[in-house]
């Protein structure tokens, strides 16, 4: 299938957003507010939920479902307060060693006045920083539109899975044919150019698996992803802190190492 | 005055345009003067040079490339370069990517948008890297990502600080995603060398944005910055585009970020070596037990 199809699949309007993630794979899921700095971001949801019988974490781009509710969540695009909250979380669910689920769906971190005022960069820097050293495990799936920093603000996990349909980008398609190109009509060659579906992002190790989708009904993709999330928390639970963290950081530390030229 | 018939006359055009050519040489440099982009006073460049190029009118920083900076932080002779011979490779096959890398080498003279390796600053021992204006606006793919990660990873290894002086237009979209991985490739060598208690000092120069602010530049101990500076995650013309309003002015400068409490200091050119030699100092008292001495 073409890139841009995929593009446009995985921002259509009526795809399931994080909340119906939630909904469905989780059981007595708390809703947890706010970055105890200055506000509650409504575009990214945080609490504690049960994953079968195991308490985890779970953090969520939510991008709205109608126009009002995609007023109020920000089309889904964060705030620094909204990395600032998952931050907490983590750290929460460290200190009480639970597990870490991400689900990343935006079209990248808000670029406004506040967003810049209170240190949008410094939030998304931090949240690199902090998670690669998690001592819980940390998956993160890419379940929708997958853009940039602020998607990989969630992204820095022990393995990032990818829906079928979900694309993830340095920059958008329309960003990378007006910078580059200068000209808007590119953006279908843009997209291909970019190579940001699952298959390519497979191929470039970018992420670990693909769940395959029948993008009008997601009950198999949620019975999937509670019993491979499950697996997979298992199998981690095993494993030291500083295994679960080495192999993190040996996971982002092998892009770019071996292909360039010496 | 020249007596007639001293010089033959050219022969043939070919002569003639010679002729012309030599007298349109003078032994003048080309740039004997630069014009001040802020107050638009012009200045002698030899002024410039002994000046840290700022403007002695106005204070305003010229940009300069990774060489000069290099220059005039390090002390002299004391700087090994690690890793110069890393260049990038066009793995996506992204159209026009290898002539852009070809004329940024040219234009450059660097093989990629960053120097790294170790010298002594006051004396004392540091890892250092200067980002590379000049080089494709020193945007960050994976040689970049690759050299910080490598110099963080020797830094902590040699228990050394890092001092790091940032300028960057943000992850580099010709590497797609294997770029935006760089931020958290980066971001885990400063993590490690974080913890291993060694200090890291990030001076933040005209422009840092992106990619790079959202990832190293931002994570340091000690966030110094250069006047005026741009330091944005989203530059003003995105911002200007999403929200569709003016920005006010000097929005995203570095005297804002001091004002928001996102840098520690303004430090003009000509007082940073001084105030980096200065801050390692005072984080150079031996730990307990430590032999290694300085830091």
């Amino acid at each position: 299938m073409e890139a841009y199809k995929r593009v446009a699949l995985a921002r259509k309007k009526t795809r399931p957003t994080g909340q119906d993630f939630i909904n469905n794979i989780f059981t007595d899921f708390i809703e947890l507010h706010g970055d105890r700095y200055f506000g509650d971001d409504p575009a990214v949801i945080t609490g504690i939920g049960y994953l079968l019988d195991m308490p985890v974490t779970i953090i969520a781009q939510e991008r709205g479902k109608n126009t009002k509710s995609r007023i109020k969540r920000n089309f889904g695009s964060s705030h620094p307060e909204g990395y600032r909250k998952a931050l907490r979380q983590m750290h929460l669910a460290e200190k009480f060693n639970r597990p870490i689920v991400c689900f990343i769906d935006t079209s990248g971190a808000f670029c406004g006045i506040g967003a810049e005022e209170r240190g949008q960069g410094h939030a998304i820097a931090q949240n690199l920083m902090e998670m690669m050293s998690l001592k819980v495990p940390v998956i993160s799936i890419i379940i929708g539109e997958g853009g940039s920093g602020g998607a990989l603000a969630l992204g820095v996990a022990d393995e990032v899975w990818m829906l079928e349909n979900a694309i993830y980008s340095v920059i958008s398609p329309e960003g990378c044919a007006s910078i580059l190109w200068k000209d808007p009509s590119k953006t279908k060659e843009a997209a291909n150019c970019l190579k940001l579906t699952a298959q390519d992002l497979l191929e470039l190790e970018v992420i670990d698996e693909i769940i395959s989708e029948n993008h009008r009904d997601f009950k198999n993709v949620y019975r999937e992803l509670k019993l491979n999330l499950y697996k997979r928390f298992r199998k981690s639970q095993i494993l030291s802190p500083e295994i679960l963290t080495q192999t993190r950081y040996n996971r982002f530390r092998k892009f770019g190492a071996l292909d360039i030229t010496k | 005055m020249i007596s007639k018939g001293l010089f033959k006359k050219p022969k043939n055009e070919l002569e003639d345009h010679h002729w012309v050519k030599r007298q349109s040489d003078p032994a003048i440099p080309s740039e004997l003067c630069r014009s001040c982009p802020s107050c638009k006073q012009l200045s002698f460049t030899s002024d410039l040079d002994n000046n840290f190029h700022i403007c002695p009118k106005c204070g305003y920083h010229f940009r300069i490339n990774g060489r000069q900076r290099l220059n005039m932080i390090i002390d002299p002779g004391s700087f090994t370069e690690h890793h110069q011979n890393l260049i990038s490779t066009n793995r996506l096959e992204f159209p026009g990517y290898e002539e852009k890398l070809e004329q940024a080498t040219l234009f450059s003279h660097e093989n990629e948008g960053v120097i790294t390796g170790i010298g002594k600053i006051g004396g004392y021992d540091v890892a250092l890297f200067v980002m590379e204006v000049t080089f494709m606006m020193g945007s960050m793919g994976q040689v970049v990502g690759e050299k910080i990660t490598l110099l963080f990873e020797y830094a902590t290894e040699h228990h050394l600080p890092v001092i790091g002086f940032t300028v960057s237009g943000g992850a580099r979209m010709q590497e797609g995603l294997l770029a935006l991985m760089q931020m958290a490739k980066t971001s885990g060598g400063v993590k490690r060398h974080s913890d291993a208690g060694l200090l890291y000092i990030a001076v933040l120069t005209d422009p840092t944005t992106g990619g790079v602010t959202a990832s190293f530049a931002m994570e340091a101990d000690i966030t110094l910055a250069e006047p005026e500076a741009l330091i944005a995650f989203a530059g003003p013309r995105v911002i200007e585009q999403t929200i569709r309003q003016r920005l006010p002015k000097g929005f995203q400068r570095a005297e804002f970020l001091l004002e928001k409490g996102f840098v520690d200091g303004i430090v003009p050119r000509n007082l940073q070596k001084d105030t980096l030699i200065r801050l390692l100092s005072l984080h150079s008292i031996p730990k307990g037990g430590d032999d290694h001495g300085s830091l």
